[in-house]
């Protein structure tokens, strides 16, 4: 049985220089919601975990390049609270939002969520749709990522050994522009997605999209960022035939399984319904923007 | 296994203990400080009867270490009632008979309390969101809400 | 002999009883204070946990613990070895039997693993990380044997056997081969075959049903310490101390008086906490360790190793004439008992009809052995399948005779005088108050909106009485301690303080209601069978009057009259007359300060065997809302009328009512046990078994229909269990009336009504 150490670095170097040095395996600590349920289950046996929350830039949101940057271990209950942040980017703050229950907000963090890398994570599809991009820091220095690239496979990320996302930034937003998400569960609350969409986009003055981007969460190995999809809005005013190309095309990119959750042709049904119902709230919000 | 030592303040008291590092911070209120009031229902963050206020936030005590603690501040349902003074929400539980085998109500408590100081007039709509990660299986939730909502009612009025 | 206090309420207004003040024990809860199973601990004690099969089924070859006593801080482990085997003997469990020999293989597995969870060995150890660790050290040789997991399945000929000895009861002639089936039941009355042919529809349906677990949200837990001289202390957290008793000495081999349990504060049972797992596991290494021993469940090893209630198959048949009257009702129940024989059929089948007024019934019932826990009791066992599956039917058959559902169930309602299919002759019952408070009902009359749909089901509960001790204690200051013996799992040391005061003539706040442990009160049977209100009640009342006669003796002395020349009013001795004498009323604070010097401790002890519990009926109905693009069936609006006879404490009958109606919807929406082709449980926890949320229901309303009970003294029907009986049939109903479209599967979850939908309309193209 391995021993555990606990570290709280309070700086980033610090905590880079802890996972790039360990031995055996590191995890990192943000929120814990999904760290300490593996941990409890006898799913992982790390030796050293490293608490990142008393790392500054890292629980900070910041304005950067008229969008914002978002530290890594900011919880689910702070970015709700910050003013700008969600009448800018309601999309990613509604999926962050949906994360658990009220007590997991408390805790739960964007880079958590995503570095968890479940198929069915709620944040994911938001911030791709987003085209938000993470900056990984490491032992060699730090790299941009755009999101997508971070998940490789369930429960596998793209990082390297003593690499950590340190934070996310969010672009600038044109007029015209907001997005969405929606997530079937078969309850109200409390349930890991069936289904999640994310969609972005931005209208010219004459209601037409001009940019769009359609990720989906929970009928794949890893989230997926749909360009058919994306391609369906694109050019269009968002009418009936283009909602119906998009519920198409989200449906054709489904790759599910069978699980205690949801089945595959359910899972399939269900992403072009709630493709179109999230593009049509992206689209009301768009046109007040 | 060597035990770290924690510094933190528990319901406004300053605590110190020694624990694992495995040991979250549910099993250090209940076995080390023996605050049994905050229960183990799930140990997984899925039930909410383990909820207590860490640094002004509403957790799930299951999910955070108790090396964690150190320099911050927790409140539990043993600090809710101040003296022999229940708080509001604790009378009205009692009034509404908003419990009925009582595992639960610590926990909703606890949550409550934190909806009600963001939030002092909820909707019936918002707090069944908010205590949505509260689990009951006694009492249907019916009496429960009602109490949260009169509590906040008159909590406004007075 | 309970003495009916003669219940006029137009004579006698009730001062206590029928109001709702703050429960005695109630701060304790809201701060934490009260005592869970798990939040007693004593010095010195170790922590026990139990090794348990991933097997479904599998021959347990052999067991070595070598390496695990070996372990530092490790003091005790136990196998089968340190169980003593016992012979086959049934004996209650609530509304249920369970058998020796089945319970000591199910608290430690002997010979195979019949279940996925079943547990193997158990080390007590200095702490739980070392305890765990012991756990890992054990090396258990199986050798995996087919598993069946399905009721039908389990029933074919060719099925994996799980007991080689299972002769199949109740069948004649004796079959000659071993089956899966436990045994046969049939209950009936009259002749259905000429009834079908005397009706002008019938409706045959057949329908299933998953397991559902009762969900408590408290982890089983004990604390035992066993000491040298073999008397022992249990703390547990269980809805029947006695029982728990009883079933550990004989388990252990001891006396029932060196068994000493304590009830604790328990959070939830509805059933599940009836039978033991725990307690002699903990005895067990308590006795072999040396020292106590604190035993806690995870909430893994509470789905995986606790019994949830059956899974089944049930075919349920009605015919009736075109004007509405049922000519014959025939079912056949088949229920899974998990891996020991002993499902809740038999109540199901007596049950099933039970609302109806019937000439033609017949049910028959099997129980079925399948690889998973072995089921216990949950909230009236057996009923909520069967009534699930006949109420569904008798909404067809309305819809079918154009019949509006209420008008058709009032139509064939059973009353006062209707011969049960199970049996006995009712009493006064209040199923046609149920209907008509339902059709009078703001909810009856409000109008739908779109994609909505309305349900209504009745159900009934017989409900139990049993052997019941109360001790009621008149105090020297005139305040009273009464200590019952049944845990009180809802709220119900509230009631038995305000009979207490009703009958004594004291203030509701002068009565303090405690449960007394095994070593200090008579053999009480356990809270479950909606008992404890009505048969602690019933003990209590009784108690509270035979205080009153030596109250009224102490007062004759004192003022030197004839006994029967004083009477009790208003908890104060008065003369019975003019005649009597002219003297001022007495108290019973004033009279039992002179308790010493006129006779000693004043004190009314009973010792029953209640009798007169009369069954209580409830109607539900429902409104839901679907969302036909997901298959989504939302409750909107939920109403339950149920009949309780008296409300002593109307706020806990509402609780009732409420809490039973929300584990009913989850178990017609979500809630079911979900097995891998392994035979292992694949959500083990509350994130995947998906109970109801405060945001996935409506506010419950409620309404109490009183047809009082003449065979308690305040009319008391026990409540707590019909409540679960109407919901999946209500919402069944409500989701046929909102598609079109008739579900014959539990839970109706989300992925199977959109392809129930799809497929509907895809028929209409």
């Amino acid at each position: 049985m391995v021993e555990m150490r606990y570290e709280a670095p309070e700086s980033l170097d610090a905590a880079v220089a802890l996972l790039a040095g360990s031995k055996g395996e590191a995890r990192v600590l943000a929120g814990g919601t999904d760290l300490l349920v593996q941990l409890r289950a006898d799913m992982i046996e790390p030796a050293l975990v490293v608490d990142v929350k008393r790392i500054k830039e890292l629980c900070q949101i910041k304005a950067e390049k008229g969008g914002f940057r978002v530290g890594a271990a900011v919880s689910g209950a702070v970015l709700n609270e910050h003013p700008k942040f969600k009448t800018v980017w309601p999309g990613v703050a509604e999926a962050f939002d949906l994360i658990g229950s009220t007590q997991i907000q408390g805790r739960a963090s964007m880079g958590g969520n995503l570095c968890n890398a479940s198929p069915a994570a709620d944040s994911v599809p938001a911030l791709i749709a987003a085209e938000a991009i993470a900056t990984v820091v490491g032992p060699k220095g730090s790299r941009d990522v755009p999101v997508e690239k971070i998940v490789t496979g369930p429960g596998k990320t793209s990082l390297k050994k003593g690499e950590i996302v340190a934070s996310f930034l969010f672009p600038a937003r044109p007029k015209h522009s907001s997005d969405a998400y929606l997530r079937f569960i078969p309850r109200t609350e409390m349930d890991i997605a069936v289904v999640g969409v994310g969609v972005s986009l931005t209208l010219d003055g004459k209601g037409v999209c001009t940019a769009a981007r359609v990720s989906l969460g929970a009928v794949a190995p890893t989230p997926l960022l749909v360009a058919d999809a994306a391609k369906a809005l694109i050019g269009t005013t968002l009418d009936d035939d283009a909602m119906a190309a998009l519920a198409k095309a989200a449906s054709a990119a489904c790759n599910p399984i069978d699980d205690k959750r949801g089945t595959i042709e359910y899972r399939i049904k269900v992403a072009g319904v709630l493709a179109r119902r999230t593009a049509q709230i992206a689209l009301e919000r768009a046109r007040e923007n | 296994m060597s035990k770290t030592h924690v510094s933190t303040t528990i319901n406004g008291d300053p605590v110190e203990f020694l624990c694992e590092p495995e040991q979250t911070l549910l099993d250090v209120l209940r076995d080390e400080l023996y605050l049994t009031g905050s229960k183990e229902g799930c140990a997984s963050g899925d039930c909410g009867a383990c909820s207590v206020m860490l640094d002004g936030r509403l957790v799930c005590s299951c999910l955070v270490l108790g090396p964690e603690l150190n320099g911050r501040t927790v409140e539990t349902i043993e600090g809710m009632a101040t003296g022999d003074q229940l708080h509001p929400l604790q009378q009205k539980f009692l009034e509404h008979a908003a419990l009925q085998c009582g595992i639960c109500t610590p926990g909703f408590l606890v949550a409550a309390k934190a909806l009600l100081e963001k939030n002092p007039d909820p909707t019936e709509t918002e707090v069944r969101y908010w205590l949505a990660g509260n689990l009951c299986r006694c009492t249907g939730y019916d009496k429960i809400i009602r109490a949260v909502l009169d509590t906040a009612s008159e909590m406004r009025g007075s | 002999m309970s003495q009916a206090l003669k219940l006029d309420d137009k004579a006698q207004e009730l001062k206590w009883v029928g109001t709702r003040p703050v429960r005695p024990d109630g701060v304790d809860k809201v701060t934490g204070r009260a005592k869970f199973g798990a939040d007693f601990n004593v010095p010195g004690m170790l922590t026990g946990k139990v090794l348990r099969s991933p097997h479904p089924h599998a021959l347990i070859k052999s067991i070595d613990t070598s390496k695990a006593e070996a372990l530092p801080g490790v003091k005790a482990v136990i196998t089968r070895d340190d169980m003593q085997d016992m012979a086959s003997e049934f004996v209650p469990a609530g509304e249920m039997l369970v058998n020796y020999r089945d319970m000591v293989r199910n608290v430690m597995a002997r010979e195979k693993s019949l279940y996925d969870g079943h547990a193997v060995a158990a080390v007590a150890a200095t702490n739980a990380a070392v305890a765990l660790k012991a756990l890992k050290l054990i090396k258990v040789e199986y050798e995996p044997l087919p598993h069946v997991i399905d009721v039908l399945e389990a029933m074919k000929p060719d099925a994996p056997l799980l007991h080689d000895d299972m002769i199949t009861e109740g069948v004649e002639p004796k079959p000659s081969k071993a089956s899966n089936v436990s045994k046969r039941v049939e209950f009936g009355l009259g002749d259905v075959a000429a009834g079908f042919d005397k009706a002008d529809v019938i409706i045959e349906r057949a329908f299933d049903t998953k397991p559902v677990h009762q969900g408590y949200i408290e982890p089983h837990a004990c604390v035992a310490s066993y000491t040298e001289d073999g008397q022992a202390e249990l703390w547990c957290s269980t809805q029947g101390h006695f029982v728990v008793r009883t079933h550990c000495a004989r388990m252990l081999g001891m006396d029932v008086s060196k068994i000493r349990v304590t009830a604790s504060e328990i959070g939830g049972g509805f059933g599940g906490k009836t039978v033991v797992y725990l307690e002699p596991l903990a005895l067990a290494l308590s006795r072999k360790s040396g020292a106590p021993v604190k035993m806690v469940m995870s909430r893994d090893e509470v789905f995986r190793a606790t019994g949830p209630t059956s899974g089944a198959h049930v075919w349920v048949k009605v015919g009736a004439t075109k004007d509405g009257r049922i000519t014959a009702a025939e079912a056949e129940l088949k229920y899974q008992a998990g891996a020991f024989q002993g499902s809740p059929v038999q109540p199901g089948c007596m049950c099933a009809f039970a609302p109806y007024d019937l000439e033609n019934v017949k049910v028959v019932g099997y129980d079925v052995v399948t690889n998973r826990p072995k089921v216990a009791a949950y909230r009236a066992p057996g009923g909520p399948i069967s009534e699930y599956g006949v109420e569904c039917v008798i909404d067809e058959l309305a819809r079918k005779l154009d019949l509006d559902p209420v008008e058709f169930r009032l139509q064939n309602a059973a009353k006062e005088g209707t011969h049960a299919a199970y049996g006995p002759k009712f009493g006064p019952i209040g199923l046609v108050e149920t209907l008509d408070a339902v059709k009078s009902h703001d909810h009856y009359k409000t109008k739908l909106g779109p994609n909505q749909g309305r349900g209504v089901a009745s159900g009934f509960w017989f409900n139990i009485g049993g052997e019941t001790c109360v001790a009621l204690n008149i105090n020297e200051d005139g305040s009273a301690t009464l200590m019952a013996g049944t845990p009180d799992i809802g709220g119900s040391r509230a009631s038995l303080a305000l009979m207490a005061a009703e009958t004594l003539g004291i203030d509701y706040d002068k009565v303090r209601p405690i449960i007394g442990d095994t070593s200090s009160l008579g053999y009480t049977f356990l809270t479950g069978g909606s008992r404890a209100t009505f048969s602690s009640g019933m003990a209590t009342v009784e108690a509270a009057q035979e205080a009153i006669r030596e109250l009224c003796v102490r007062a004759a002395k004192i003022w030197e009259i004839p006994e029967d020349a004083v009477v009790w009013e208003d908890g104060h001795a008065k003369p019975a007359g003019k005649n009597a004498g002219d003297f001022e009323p007495m108290s019973l604070a004033d009279i039992a300060k002179m308790a010493g010097k006129t006779g000693g401790p004043i004190v009314g002890y009973t010792k029953i065997n209640a009798q007169g519990a009369a069954p209580s009926f409830g109607t539900h109905l429902v409104d839901v809302e679907v969302d036909k693009e997901l298959g989504r069936v939302t409750v909107v609006r939920y109403t339950v009328v149920q009949d309780a006879g008296k409300a002593v404490h109307p706020a806990y009958v509402e609780g009732q009512f409420q809490g039973g109606a929300v584990q009913g919807i989850g178990w017609a929406l979500n809630e079911e046990y979900v097995y891998g082709k392994d035979g292992r449980m694949q959500n083990p926890g509350f994130l995947d078994y998906r109970i109801p949320v405060a945001s996935d229901v409506p506010m419950i309303d409620t309404v109490i229909v009183e047809v009082p009970n003449p065979r308690h003294p305040y009319g008391v029907r026990g409540v707590g269990e019909t409540p679960i009986i109407p919901p999946m049939a209500a919402i069944a109903n409500a989701v046929a009336d909102a598609l079109g479209i008739r579900f014959s599967e539990l839970p109706m979850s989300p992925p199977k009504v959109l392809k129930a939908i799809e497929a509907a309309n895809g028929a209409g193209d």
